[in-house]
């Protein structure tokens, strides 16, 4: 395939670089409690990203998405893989080694009321970060604080307030302030928008934009939202069953999807465009997600793939790579078979 | 870092503290207002009452038996001629000291086992195993036993009277801690689920600090509703003890001692039930009135309205 989509710039080393990360969460059966089986929530995802770029990483409920963005924030002991940050793997680091490590990387959670302690007033909430990792004065903490609530543009006067006497976009904002405090490089937004209005979705996007621009930082943006992410992503990597199934950069994905599922997402976004909008084909796929506990053989999407054929339940597909960081896992992606 | 920087304009509010507001709120809680009116006004009475009141508890006045309540008696008297409203006023020390004390070591013990089973994983098996135990023990037997192998040794310790209170006030609080444990246990496992605690954990805040800045002060509400019942609970045990001959000397008196002592009584001269029985009621209203508005003066969706 020539790649048209434009090169991205490549650092040597990418500032996270997560490889063949496994998480499986056991499940327990019968009176003594034996092992009887894993969900695997993720299941060998590997991916990098480079620094300032955006990350978007989609797929539907329950595809481990969050799960992933949890475990490479080693909110979770991954099972297996190695996650390297600024080329120090960090999957199997444990109590203070972890803890000063913590700074670089922050989250931003998807359900903004419960991401903020109710008897938490604004100031303390973002406030928190730095009693954890810094030793300012008092009045260092709060000019700090009112420094970031005016970067996520908050009146600085609702410091005293508590999470419930606001809106949910406000609140979002907060949580954003507080994963900003201690300058972190990457950050993980777990579906920062799903639980907003439209309207203050844009807002939210916007300012997520405006920091990234002022301070440089990395985004790995989880979301099911296609459309939001095509705004916002300069790459878009698609999960389903807890495998990745493609990633490539963000025109190719949208243009030129290569995996059968890829297809069918973007077939779902629908365009505010009508003549575009009247000519869009939806490729509706058929039956339920099985269950992570029990992946079918082969490839996982097989049970539900419009173009399935006999070597798909049998084999599993690797990603195999298509040129300028495209990488699909379809066997109708296979160089061989495209050649042919 | 970013337009607004350094050298920023004072905030015109200082950070408010939690507990400012807190005490702010309460303040304005009337229900919580009049049960600190009664609660002191008990204190007082107990603390002061009997100085004030110049009858000696223990005096007998032998051609007052079974007397009305009089201006010399106000309360009237029990059936060997003791002033009642001296009994009430000094059993009222030991009652309510009883009731607190023990009610805090039951909280401490059950916040504390609950907190830890709810939060590590690891301990919730054992602990919850530890409390169900507890909660199978027939309390009372176990407590008689205690009190037999016990109150000699304490009471050379200590004093008769310091020593029973002791051994008294731990056995209520250790065995009256397992309700609280469990209430927490389940509203640990809930809330460390919480967005919020994960938010805690992603900032690398080690766990004990979770636990007191985002686990406890949101299971204070169980908390309180446990402390309050724990009151009446460690007077009523205490008196139960006291009944079976095992608490306080026989005529050392306290609520519960009255009250039991009265209940023979109770066609001929009423009052001797009716006031240990007030007090003890009161007592627990106005420690109910007080829990209930520090429940609500701690949760800021509340507060304020």
């Amino acid at each position: 395939m020539s790649d048209a989509a434009t090169p991205l710039p490549r650092a040597a080393e990418p500032l996270l670089r997560v490889e063949g990360l496994k998480m499986h969460f056991p499940i327990y059966k019968g009176v003594l409690r034996r092992r009887a089986g894993a969900v695997k929530a993720v299941d060998d995802i590997t991916f990098s990203v480079a620094e300032g770029e955006t990350l978007g990483l989609v797929g539907e409920s329950g595809c481990g998405k969050s799960t992933a963005g949890r475990a490479i924030l080693r909110l979770y002991e991954p099972t297996a893989g190695a996650i390297v940050l600024e080329g120090r793997d960090i999957a199997h680091l444990e109590g203070d080694a972890l803890r000063t490590l913590r700074p670089k990387m922050q989250m931003i959670f998807q359900d903004p009321q419960a991401s903020l302690n109710p008897r938490m007033t604004v100031g303390s909430i973002i406030a928190e970060p730095l009693d954890e990792h810094t030793r300012q004065s008092r009045a260092a903490r709060r000019a700090r604080v009112t420094e970031l609530m005016d970067a996520v543009g908050l009146n600085r006067t609702f410091v005293n307030r508590y999470p419930h006497e606001f809106s949910g976009g406000q609140r979002q904002r907060i949580g954003i302030a507080r994963a900003l405090a201690l300058n972190p490089k990457f950050i993980v937004c777990d579906e920062p928008i799903a639980a907003l209005d439209v309207s203050i979705q844009a807002q939210v996007v916007n300012l997520l934009e405006d920091l990234q621009q002022q301070l440089g930082l990395t985004y790995l943006f989880i979301s099911h939202d296609l459309s939001m992410v095509r705004h916002l992503a300069t790459r878009v990597a698609v999960m389903y069953l807890g495998k990745l199934v493609e990633i490539a950069a963000r025109e190719t994905l949208y243009d030129r999807p290569a995996h059968p599922y890829t297809q069918a997402l973007i077939s779902a976004v629908p365009s505010p465009n009508p003549e575009i909008e009247a000519k869009r084909r939806r490729i509706v796929l058929k039956g339920d997600v099985p269950s992570p506990s029990n992946p079918p053989p082969g490839c996982a999407f097989s049970t539900r793939c419009p173009r399935v054929f006999d070597r798909c339940r049998i084999e599993t597909p690797p990603l195999y790579d298509l040129g300028g960081g495209h990488r699909a896992a379809c066997f109708l992606a296979e160089p061989a078979a495209r050649a042919a | 870092m970013s337009d607004a920087s350094v050298g920023a304009p004072q905030i015109d509010a200082p950070q408010r503290s939690l507990w400012s507001d807190v005490w702010v709120a309460f303040r304005r809680h009337r229900g919580a207002m009049l049960g600190v009116v009664i609660f002191t006004a008990i204190v007082l009475c107990v603390v002061f009452g009997p100085m004030v009141y110049g009858t000696d508890p223990q005096f007998i006045d032998v051609r007052a038996r079974n007397a009305p309540p009089s201006l010399v008696h106000p309360m009237g008297t029990d059936n060997i001629g003791r002033d009642i409203f001296a009994q009430v006023l000094q059993g009222g020390r030991v009652s309510m000291l009883v009731g607190v004390v023990a009610m805090l070591i039951s909280l401490v013990i059950g916040t504390l086992i609950g907190v830890l089973a709810g939060y590590f994983r690891r301990l919730d098996g054992p602990l919850m195993r530890m409390t169900d135990l507890f909660l199978a023990l027939p309390l009372l037997p176990l407590l008689l036993v205690a009190i037999m192998l016990f109150r000699d040794t304490l009471r050379v310790l200590f004093g008769p009277e310091a020593g029973i209170f002791l051994l008294i006030v731990f056995l209520i609080g250790i065995t009256s801690w397992m309700q609280t444990a469990r209430i927490v246990r389940g509203d640990v496992l809930a809330l460390k689920e919480r967005e919020f605690v994960l938010a805690a954990k992603s900032i690398g805040t080690p766990s004990r600090r979770i636990i007191l800045r985002h686990i406890l002060p949101n299971v204070l509400s169980p908390i309180m509703v446990s402390a309050t019942i724990g009151v009446a609970g460690a007077i009523i045990t205490e008196s139960a003890l006291s009944f079976l001959g095992l608490g306080f000397p026989p005529d050392f008196p306290t609520w519960g001692r009255l009250l039991y002592d009265g209940k023979d009584f109770m066609t001929l001269t009423p009052a001797r039930v009716l006031w240990p029985g007030l007090a003890i009621s009161l007592t627990v209203l106005s420690i109910n009135f007080v829990g209930d508005g520090l429940r609500d003066a701690l949760d800021p969706r509340i507060r304020g309205r």
